[in-house]
């Protein structure tokens, strides 16, 4: 491994991204397809029922599937375009291998699975075992997550396996294990249209989940008053009753503030707190010096408007909080979560009619992907990787010692600090672009050229990839079945609508020819996905993720089941705690008391301005796909600086003016979008390019300490004017992110 | 007489900007449609966008008397028995524009390629065989809305359909329905 084999524009000229507006094949057929085949999309935790037109073995369009109970046709751009990522132009259609000074040649399978475990073998008998890393995505499916956690542990023999939920929602995970001791939302969105009263913080949904605004405006005609908490007046705040334009890394004094609130007007749940919960006395002395002045001074928010917000929540009967990487993405983003269901325990409204809590999956597989144990401190059935009990069953469960099995790795960011520092030398990813994803992305590269080997798994020469040994050709979403668990916590079925074109295998196919060239194929013995699941359910059977009572067919049969279903006859649990048995050892919901600290990096005279990333409604993640549909692209070709016109003035940019923008780890230049719809003291990059235009060469990779997810949220900047303006037509190269 | 088809009558299109989140996905699901070639007929446009993030969704409002219909000397433009305004005939139409200056709304495009008017015909392929408009199926905020005025009046109590429109003095009814503040009748442009 080393630098790129050649210019990366020369890989772009070849492997893309390139546009595609059109099936390869034209549209033929596409009004007159072979069949209709009802799956999801392939993209965030809303997971929207479509049916996909095939026509010749190809995906030539789709139809909305009005049944399905979630979405009822409603899609967002991404999910109506999603069919063009089939038989795409760039698609990757036989393994290829790093040829220097060439770039990539095509190899045999053969050769590309021999060199491979060739590798394993000689970097782990040179290294020791964790000296070989995975590292996974979750916009697979559970299927596949599972095999990934038992290829790593089982076939791979590491500790060193996380995934790309680690960018995601693993702040709510922690906080949910704590507060509850289960880590999924609470209630599925049905209840969320009767709420009286709705949180919506960090959570861009207009965006980020489009199909989901649909309830919040059925709730608002239902009479909900909504509380939006963003630092930019995103478009489901623009008719909000409250919109709390926060600072980032202010959200943790904001709710406690709240909570004081609270306490001081009495809207408390006595009986609840009483019955059902434990830690509220040290919660509310964690609080007790808060006052407005103080909350002002650290979120930014008018006193008088955080007075309202708490108002409006403490007197509600109903009510639902709902959050996302907004709030989750700090090296505090497990206490602003825990601050979060701080509110919603001491008003007692959770586990009954209309009221909620719930962090908003933003991978496809977000919920599901953080259950069956591809986390490096997990085991399927969301069990603990360092718990005796736990080990001995799942190693049961797969037919090996418990001895054998590894023990907690480290982290996705971790990883590539390990592998800078020389101690890990081999990696596999499948569905991950760290290289994009992560923060301080020059750094990721710089790990990245040190490798001795790396193999990835992909359907795109993702911007990642690119540096890879052996790229094996793999599978999209369209060419699988499985299933995928929604952000509401609902099992659905992703149902194969075309098999892989000739030359990529199915992840899952070789996943298991590598684990049997590695001894272990008598572990990966599967005929089909169904055989997968059914060793998952029983796997995932007594712990906190339990699918043991959920199978393929009573999933169609009821368009999907919520988790946890532990028996056959179950029916699966829309609304969690209604039983008040809570998950933890104590069985009561914890308070946990936070007393606000500020973020990691915060802003000085050399960097004075706060940055802070997000998506955009066209684009998904790192853009492996959406970068490469030519509708979505256009949309939004090129990540824009927002600015506020006063800060703008204050440096002299105007609309369109390119802004050199310098943090500690990088700097990079963005058209200017000036724009009164964001702080004044914060600017906001869209995340989802590489190369030159990533704003993941600024972000910082300071780690919440028990998520340890990284602070993409906040971190500070300094913004030089070049003195140019960016071409009104930045856009033909830009989304493809060269170096 | 009424031709053989599944069109319900019943069935009205109505259009909330309140709720519209700006994603253009009724624009890229509209080019999906058989009809249209993967050309969009329905548009989604910032206000101001330095100000707002306020979008403006524009489909054409299908009116009672058509003034892009009425001025056109190819008569390419015909309102059917169900009173919806097709796209220009693309025999007849001879892409004079006349139809794209004489919309208040300002909404059949010029296809200046196909020297062509095209417009939204309701996804009358869909709609006549019982199905709804592409845009108001996906629309994720239900900003487009395809159903009954009864339907709509329940859900959404707060506001009211509208669907006459006054530009100075010329006064224009619609088979489309602009949702409005609760006791609006009239949407007056000055």
């Amino acid at each position: 491994m080393a630098k790129l084999p050649v210019a990366a524009d020369q890989l772009i000229k070849k492997y893309g991204p390139h546009k595609a507006y059109a099936p390869q094949s034209g549209f033929y057929g596409a009004h007159e397809p072979d069949r209709l085949v009802k799956t999801h999309c392939c993209y965030c935790g809303m997971q929207c029922g479509i049916q996909l037109k095939v026509k010749d073995n190809k995906v030539t369009g789709f139809e909305p599937w009005m049944e399905f109970p979630f979405n009822e046709g409603r899609l967002c751009p991404k999910g109506v375009q999603r069919y063009l990522q089939n038989n795409h132009p760039d698609r990757l259609l036989n393994p290829i291998q790093r040829a220097e000074g060439k770039g990539f040649e095509p190899v045999s399978w053969e050769h590309a699975m021999s060199k491979t475990v060739s590798e394993i073998r000689r970097i782990q008998e040179k290294y020791g075992n964790d000296a070989f890393a995975m590292l996974s995505g979750v916009s697979i499916t559970n299927e596949k997550s599972y095999m990934v956690g038992k290829f790593a542990r089982v076939a791979l023999k590491t500790a060193n396996l996380d995934y790309n939920g680690r960018l995601c929602m693993v702040s709510a995970g922690g906080g949910n294990k704590k507060a509850f001791g289960l880590d999924r939302s609470s209630n599925s969105w049905a209840d969320l249209a009767h709420a009286e009263v709705i949180i919506v913080a960090g959570a861009n949904i207009s965006e980020t989940f489009p199909t989901l605004t649909h309830y919040i405006w059925q709730a608002r005609d239902n009479g909900a008053k909504l509380i939006v908490v963003d630092p930019r007046v995103i478009p489901l705040a623009r008719t909000a009753d409250l919109h709390l334009p926060v600072r980032p890394g202010g959200d943790s004094a904001l709710f406690g503030a709240m909570l004081k609130i609270l306490v001081d007007n009495d809207w408390l749940d006595h009986d609840f707190i009483n019955s059902h919960t434990s830690g509220f006395e040290e919660t509310i002395a964690a609080v007790k010096d808060y006052d407005l002045d103080w909350a002002e001074e650290q979120t930014g928010i008018p006193g008088e408007k955080i007075r309202e917000a708490a108002t409006l929540w403490g007197k509600a009967k109903t009510s639902f909080l709902l959050h996302a990487r907004g709030i989750e993405h700090h090296t505090k983003g497990v206490e602003n979560v825990l601050s979060c269901i701080n509110l919603v325990l001491a008003t007692g409204r959770i586990g009954k009619p209309y009221c909620g809590y719930g962090t908003i999956t933003g991978q496809g597989n977000g919920q599901g992907g953080r259950e069956h144990g591809h986390k490096c401190d997990q085991l399927p059935g969301n069990r603990d990787i360092t718990n005796p009990e736990h080990r001995e069953y799942i190693a049961g469960v797969w037919g090996i010692d418990e001895k054998e099995m590894p023990g907690k790795g480290l982290t996705a960011y971790e990883q590539i600090e390990a592998i800078h520092r020389g101690e890990i030398k081999g990696l596999i990813s499948i569905c991950f672009n760290p290289l994009v994803s992560l923060p301080n992305n020059n750094f990721v590269r710089e790990a990245l050229e040190k490798l001795e080997f790396y193999m990835c798994i992909d359907s795109f020469l993702s911007e990642t990839a690119r540096h890879a040994d052996i790229v094996m050709a793999g599978s999209l979403h369209e060419e699988e079945e499985g299933t995928v668990t929604t952000a509401e916590g609902r099992v659905v079925k992703i149902n194969e609508a075309v098999t892989p074109p000739a030359g990529a295998r199915r992840d899952g196919e070789i996943l298991m020819e590598l684990a049997d060239r590695l001894g272990a194929g008598d572990k990966f013995s599967y005929t089909c996905s169904e055989d997968i699941f059914n060793e998952l359910r029983v796997a995932s059977r007594g712990g906190t993720a339990d699918y043991y009572g959920i199978t393929y067919k009573k999933i169609v049969d009821n368009m999907g089941v919520f988790w946890p279903c532990p028996s056959l006859d179950h029916p699966g649990t829309p609304r969690l705690w209604e039983d008040r048995k809570f998950r933890t050892p104590d069985g009561k919901a914890h308070f946990n008391p936070v007393p606000y600290r500020p973020a990691s990096e915060v802003t000085d005279k050399e960097y004075p301005v706060v940055l802070t990333t997000g998506r955009v409604v066209s684009q998904y993640l790192s853009g492996t796909s959406t970068r490469r549909i030519g509708k979505l692209v256009d949309q939004y070709p090129e990540p824009l600086l927002e600015i506020h016109p006063k800060l703008a003035f204050q440096y002299g940019i105007k609309e369109r003016d390119l802004v050199r923008v310098k943090t500690r780890r990088g700097e990079a230049e963005f058209p200017a979008q000036v724009v009164e719809t964001i702080r004044e003291d914060t600017v906001f990059i869209p995340y989802h390019w590489g190369g030159k235009h990533a704003a993941n060469q600024l972000t910082i990779g300071n780690l919440d300490p028990v998520s340890k997810i990284p602070e993409f949220k906040v971190c500070a900047c300094k913004l030089i004017p070049t003195g140019s303006k960016a071409p009104d037509v930045m856009t033909e190269t830009a989304y493809q992110s060269g170096l | 007489m009424i031709p053989a088809t599944d069109y319900n009558q019943e069935m009205a299109f109505f259009v909330d900007m309140q709720r519209c989140i700006g994603c253009h996905a009724c624009e890229m699901a509209c080019a999906e449609c058989e009809t249209n070639g993967q050309e969009s007929m329905i548009h989604v446009n910032y206000v101001n966008r330095a100000e707002s993030v306020q979008t403006t969704v524009q489909v054409c409002m299908h009116c009672e008397d058509p003034a892009c219909a009425n001025v056109c000397p190819a008569d390419a433009i015909h309102k059917d028995d169900f009173g919806v305004v097709h796209s220009a005939n693309t025999s007849r139409c001879i892409g004079c524009s006349n139809c794209v200056l004489a919309c208040p709304f300002g909404v059949p495009k010029k296809v200046e390629e196909a020297e062509l008017m095209m417009k939204c015909n309701m996804c009358y392929d869909r709609t006549s065989a019982g199905k709804k408009p592409m845009c108001a199926t996906v629309c994720p905020s239900q900003a487009l809305f395809y159903g009954t005025r009864e339907e709509i009046e329940r859900m959404r109590p707060d506001s009211v359909p509208v669907n006459s429109f006054k530009f100075g003095k010329q006064e224009v009814d619609t088979k489309v329905s602009i949702m409005m503040p609760k006791g609006t009748h009239q949407l007056i442009v000055e």
